[in-house]
């Protein structure tokens, strides 16, 4: 709970490595925190401002301006019900107030096992299958009471495990590629052909 | 001659693959271009096809890029925050021929000189950020990237960067911002082109997802037959989303100006038409900036310039269509308190403009309306845009804010009574 493992570290890494500013890695970060931790905690915030060469105070700025980045503790998952217009015209809020009842939580709390933290959500861009929702990001449609129930409980059971990884936008993602190309290489090359 | 462009892989269920890409032509406008084009000669292809940008405001992609500031370093950012409500289309391209995105990104690249490029997509695409960064890894994997692409003198990267759920980041200024590691606030203009100062400072050309994705194909056969699509201004093929409640919603891809708003969500090989018994009651031609369209505008093309002369835009090509059962309040509420919700809160007519429409309209909503609110409203509407006209006047950073009134005003405009209804009766007659 708090600075990055060994694992993250070196991942985090790579990926200040990849830009002309480190500072451009902030929110990657931040998800790799969230990754780690389910939320992105304080000593979390300080070990990024180290890595990118800012400050506490700045990745706070910016990680607290994102709706995806958490600050607080949530559930393993969070369920993001969308009821943006192309949803609403389809139903997404009788599925939100189904939700509320079928996780027995009100929208913006996590149920007491810790499990599901429910949200309202602007559009997701799923809006062929509306109603819609998301569930850590990965994304379900179109939803009524009885496939939302039957979510909950395969989530419940782990039967989508799979298809649902826990928190971390990142986590299957690996970048594998050499090491980008310096900057003053690419400037070289230029004025070396502009001779 | 074809319809189907960025789509043209999308029937496969296998589209997503490298092996799919490969045996349906990929590479081939990058190979085309990188060995036997020049940069300069690809941007002529570009501006002879008048590929008109894909993002919302409908820029020519030739010309942005021949304003590009000649410095050494410029930058390349692909715009794939796609969170306009009801706009679905890149996160169609993202997941499903990711390929195509990252070989049109790289002409892209070449066509500007770009050092160095970043994907920026938004962060709940868990499974489109997947897809391509492995078409990424296998771009570099196969020399598609990195240095000498192709055995060519040009050398480019491309990072994938993950946004954190801002609606605001979509706007190319407060992309950039995010890419900078900050908050995402537009940046106050002029300059009013990132090609000018943008990403650290640098010039940098900012395009939208399903813009770079026409690209391969734009190479790969002039840009005199892409020109030859559409009519006009508006050249190619969109891939329109259809929304809201017709039948079959779904990504259809369309040459322009050849199918009208009728043919998109009646004929049987689109949208299919309204529920059984029910009528329409209005539709939005261009994601929820745009004002309302009625039945009137049916049979208005699916073109630029079409829509703009008839008072809305084509914007993000996203079409809603809402039905007799729907209320016409609420529809206005909801998109008026979505973008009272992601306003970045820089600017006031934005911020308060934003949350008191909100507010005031929830209340009608609920049955809790004065009559005097409906000028309380337009105000507020001429407030953050004065006239309230379109194209709307702009008083804030960024068009965010502009972009409340269009709704607001064409509800109150259209459905008068029924807000009045809403008033007298102290309840929404559609719940
Ligand atoms: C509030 C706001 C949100 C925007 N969202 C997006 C978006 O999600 N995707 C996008 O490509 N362009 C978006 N744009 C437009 C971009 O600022 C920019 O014009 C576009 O990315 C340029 O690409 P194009 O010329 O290829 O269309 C948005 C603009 C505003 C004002
Ligand atoms: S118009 Fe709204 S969203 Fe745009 S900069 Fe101003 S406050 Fe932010």
């Amino acid at each position: 709970m708090a600075r990055f493992s060994d694992e993250m570290l070196s991942r985090a890494e790579e990926l200040v490595a990849l830009y002309p500013d480190p500072r451009s890695a902030t929110i990657p970060l931040c998800h790799l925190a969230q990754e780690q931790d389910g939320y992105v905690t304080n000593e979390a915030m300080a070990h990024i401002a180290e890595l990118v060469g800012s400050t506490a105070a700045e990745v706070q700025g910016t990680a607290s301006f994102y709706d995806m980045l958490k600050l607080e503790p949530v559930g393993r998952y969070v369920i993001g019900v969308c009821t943006n217009i192309a949803c609403m015209l389809r139903g997404a809020y009788e599925l939100l107030e189904n939700a509320e009842e079928v996780l027995d939580v009100p929208v913006g709390a996590t149920t007491q096992d810790g499990l599901f933290t429910l949200e309202e959500v602007e559009c997701i861009a799923h809006c062929d299958q509306a109603p819609a929702a998301q569930v850590n990001y990965r994304y379900f449609g179109p939803l009524d009471r009885q496939s939302f129930e039957s979510l909950v409980s395969k989530l419940r059971s782990g039967e989508l495990n799979e298809e649902v990884p826990p928190h971390g936008t990142l986590i299957r993602i690996r970048r594998e590629a050499p090491a980008v190309i310096p900057m003053e290489e690419i400037d070289r090359n230029r004025a070396g052909e502009a001779e | 001659m074809t319809d189907r462009i960025v789509g043209a892989r999308l029937h496969y269920e296998d589209s997503q693959t490298l092996e799919r890409f490969l045996a349906t032509g990929g590479d081939q406008g990058l190979r085309k271009a990188l060995l036997e084009l020049t940069p300069q000669e690809v941007a002529d292809q570009v501006t002879t096809a008048n590929l008109l940008g894909r993002g919302g405001a409908g820029f020519e992609a030739g010309r942005k890029w021949s304003m590009l500031r000649k410095a050494p370093r410029r930058y390349l950012v692909i715009n794939g925050d796609e969170s306009e409500p009801a706009t679905f289309k890149d996160h169609l391209l993202v997941e499903n021929d990711p390929h195509q995105l990252v070989e049109g990104a790289t002409i892209a690249a070449y066509a500007i000189e770009a050092s160095f490029v970043v994907i920026y997509l938004r962060g709940e695409f868990a499974l489109g950020l997947e897809r391509v960064q492995q078409a990424i890894n296998e771009a570099y994997a196969r020399n598609a990237l990195g240095r000498s692409i192709f055995g060519s003198s040009f050398s480019v990267d491309i990072v994938l960067q993950p946004g954190a759920g801002a609606y605001i980041c979509g706007e190319e200024t407060s992309l950039i911002e995010s890419l900078e590691g900050k908050r995402g606030f537009p940046r106050i203009k002029p300059p009013y082109f990132p090609a000018v100062i943008g990403l650290y400072g640098e010039p940098t050309i900012v395009n939208n997802v399903e813009t770079v994705s026409n690209l391969p194909w734009i190479v790969q056969h002039g840009g005199e037959a892409f020109k030859e699509l559409g009519q006009g201004r508006s050249t190619g093929t969109r891939l329109f989303a259809l929304s809201g409640q017709v039948r079959r919603p779904g990504p259809y891809e369309v040459e322009m100006t050849k199918i009208t708003f009728r043919d998109l969500i009646f004929d049987q090989e689109y949208g299919q038409g309204l529920d059984p018994g029910r009528e329409l009651l209005a539709f939005i031609p261009g994601g929820v900036s745009a004002p309302w369209f009625f039945p009137e505008h049916l049979d208005i093309p699916l073109g630029q310039d079409e829509v703009a002369k008839a008072g809305s835009m084509l914007g993000s090509g996203s079409v809603i269509v809402m039905d007799d059962s729907s209320c016409p309040v609420r529809s206005a509420w909801r998109i008026a308190r979505f973008f009272a919700r992601e306003s970045c809160g820089q600017c006031t007519p934005c911020r308060e403009g934003g949350a008191w429409i909100d507010k005031i309209l929830r209340r009608i909503e609920e049955g809790e309306g004065r009559e005097s609110d409906l000028d309380l409203l337009l105000d507020l509407c001429d407030n953050i845009s004065p006239g309230i006209k379109w194209p709307p006047a702009q008083t804030t950073i960024c068009v965010l804010g502009p972009s409340i009134p269009p709704s607001v005003n064409a509800a109150i405009q259209h459905f008068r009574d029924d807000f009045l209804i809403h008033i007298k009766e102290g309840r929404c007659p559609h719940a």
